[in-house]
């Protein structure tokens, strides 16, 4: 199972590596699918797969360290930004190695507008995050969004470095 | 009334922007404001002073709504306390066109009568006298309606003085903010916290009846509706879904509120909620953000904000459901709709030129008026005359409640004892007496 969802991820990953940056769009799962031909089989994967694929290490290797449980978006965006692609797969296979863990991803909107409808902003770029983790095999069920608006600066000043911080969608994990 | 077709006249005869002598009033526009009189009411009871100035709440209600000019006790020739006693020569001398005299008697431990007159200094006649019971508690209230029966007198349009405000507050505590509900009267006055939370607290709405209150807030990281009644402080939760509820507002007949509901997959979508039942309707279906609902005061529509053909601009569909249909084309930004409560301007917050700001569009023809000056200003509400609205602004770094006639001819700031990031102002309907 937890390899199942390793082997996922990671492909996943290897795709968006591969040159999706280009491509604003999630990448599409389906043709890592394909390279596990029986149907029943992935989710009973047994170990040797999961080996194979090892070089995985080297994606969780690169400096950043500590996980990044913060990404930013574009003005009136909700698009993950490619170099924050990354840090969402890297949350996919945290949970995908973590079946009991939930993340609660907190949408939030800079202060310009009204703001209930800033509310449904902030709900955009949660739900794009939380897209994105499923399609690399996370849960549904623990997943959880919610959308603060503008309700929530992080950061209070009115420049656009201000707006830039506010944009963002938080990863919170709640178990 | 002559009184009403001279404020007339004065518009046509200055029209150059004329700048108020009253602090607090920024008199924008061709508006004059005409000089009244309001004279310090006399005071019958066991006490050497009165509990009360009546008159000076008067002068104030008067002063504050932009279109009169109360003229300071020194410049008075005489000070009159019963409607026999006036002189219409004096005051016609020191050019006021109208006149308020008073009294205030006690008649038993806590029970006073409030007697006031109102004369047509031009026409040298009285155009009513009035008398009303009050107690110390209930004073502010006498002087807010005598005020009211007043300014609708002289100008045809009724006083929203004995009007209530509600707003929602944010200050910074610590790493996070301290949010508050408030309720006031319409002048920033008898602020009175009905909620506080370290998590946000959005969108309030009053109950057709003026009874309570429906919000938003985010205790345990989640959003819910709630809806409080004001004078017990009980609240019940009305809707607690997945994803987001958000954006409540009363229907007419305050039985059911339109919200908007997201849903796990996160759709924001309008929803009739029938406060009884807690049943839930679904008007919209769009994948698009479909939010902020509010009822046309017949009932028959919900207008709303929908980002469907890109930015956000506002719609209207049946209350019972059918197809929406765009009602604003003017700018890339329209949001936040709000009738009228006689059902004739539709205001919304519109992107002028980069600036967030409050306009009007009158729903017959078509037209939208920009009525307020900031950068970012927000949730303009309507006073229940539909004379004057209120609505966010800033000042530095803080949100600060403004209030523009309907004409966007009198803007003023109103005052807030509450500080910190003033926000959501939303006007009560007329109180019932």
């Amino acid at each position: 199972m937890m390899s199942y969802f390793k082997l996922f991820a990671l492909a996943a990953l290897a795709l968006l590596l591969a040159g999706c940056s280009s491509s604003p769009n999630v990448p599409d799962p389906e043709p890592t699918d394909t390279t596990y031909g029986d149907e029943m089989g992935g989710a009973s994967t047994d170990g040797m797969d999961g080996e194979s694929y090892g070089g995985g290490e080297y994606l969780d290797d690169p400096s950043a360290g500590e996980l990044a449980t913060v990404i930013h978006f574009d003005f009136d965006s909700s698009e993950v930004r490619a170099e924050d692609q990354d840090i969402v797969s890297r949350h996919a296979m945290q949970l995908g190695d973590n079946p009991n863990s939930r993340v609660r991803l907190e949408g939030h909107a800079d202060e310009r507008g009204s703001r209930e409808y800033n509310i449904g902003l902030g709900e955009r770029r949660a739900q794009a995050v939380r897209q994105m983790l499923m399609i690399q095999g996370v849960s549904a069920a623990q997943i959880s969004t919610v959308s603060f608006g503008e309700e929530r600066p992080v950061a209070f000043g009115s420049s656009e470095e201000d707006y830039a911080q506010n944009r963002r969608v938080e990863f919170k994990y709640t178990n | 009334m002559t009184v009403r077709k001279l404020i007339g006249i004065l518009v046509l005869l200055f029209p150059v922007a004329v700048t108020a002598q009253v602090l607090d009033i920024e008199v924008t526009g061709i508006a004059q404001p005409t000089p009244v009189a309001v004279v310090p009411f006399g005071w019958e009871g066991e006490t050497p002073d009165m509990p009360f100035d009546v008159a000076k709440v008067i002068t104030d209600d008067l002063k504050r709504s932009g279109r009169f000019a109360p003229i300071a006790e020194e410049k008075m020739l005489q000070k009159p306390t019963d409607g026999a006693d006036i002189d219409f020569q004096d005051w016609s001398f020191v050019g006021v066109e109208a006149v308020v005299v008073g009294k205030v008697t006690q008649t038993g431990a806590n029970a006073y009568e409030l007697r006031f007159w109102l004369f047509d200094v031009f026409g040298r006649k009285q155009l009513f006298g009035y008398r009303m019971p009050a107690s110390r508690g209930t004073m502010r209230i006498a002087a807010h309606r005598a005020a009211d029966m007043i300014y609708e007198k002289l100008t045809g349009i009724k006083g929203v003085f004995g009007t209530k405000v509600a707003y929602v507050t944010a200050k910074r505590q610590g790493e996070g903010q301290l949010y508050s509900l408030i309720v006031s009267d319409y002048d920033g006055e008898n602020d009175y916290t009905i909620m506080e939370s370290n998590d946000p607290i959005m969108s309030p709405a009053w109950s057709p009846d003026s009874r309570q209150l429906a919000y938003v807030s985010f205790e345990d990281n989640k959003s819910s509706i709630f809806v409080q009644t004001l004078r017990t402080g009980n609240r019940f939760q009305v809707s607690s879904k997945p994803g987001i509820n958000g954006a409540p507002s009363f229907s007419p007949d305050g039985r059911k509120l339109v919200v908007t509901l997201g849903g796990v997959d996160g759709n924001l979508d309008i929803h009739v909620l029938d406060i009884n039942t807690r049943r839930t309707t679904r008007l919209t279906t769009s994948r698009s953000i479909d939010t902020e609902g509010t009822w046309s005061p017949d009932g028959r529509y919900i207008y709303f904000t929908s980002d469907r053909s890109g930015g956000p601009q506002i719609y209207r569909v049946r209350a019972t459901g059918g197809t929406p249909e765009r009602v604003t084309y003017e700018g890339s930004y329209n949001a936040r709709p709000r009738l009228s409560p006689d059902g004739k301007k539709l205001a919304m917050l519109h992107n002028d030129r980069g600036n967030y700001r409050i306009a009007v569009m009158n729903l017959d023809r078509k037209d939208l008026l920009v009525l307020s000056t900031g950068r970012q200003d927000e949730s303009p509400s309507f006073a229940p005359n539909s004379d004057i609205l209120i609505y966010a602004t800033r000042q530095g770094r803080d949100g600060v409640l403004e209030t523009v006639s309907a004409d966007g001819l009198i803007r003023q700031k109103m005052a807030s004892g509450a500080g910190g990031d003033v926000r959501e102002p939303v006007w009560s309907p007329f109180p019932r007496f």
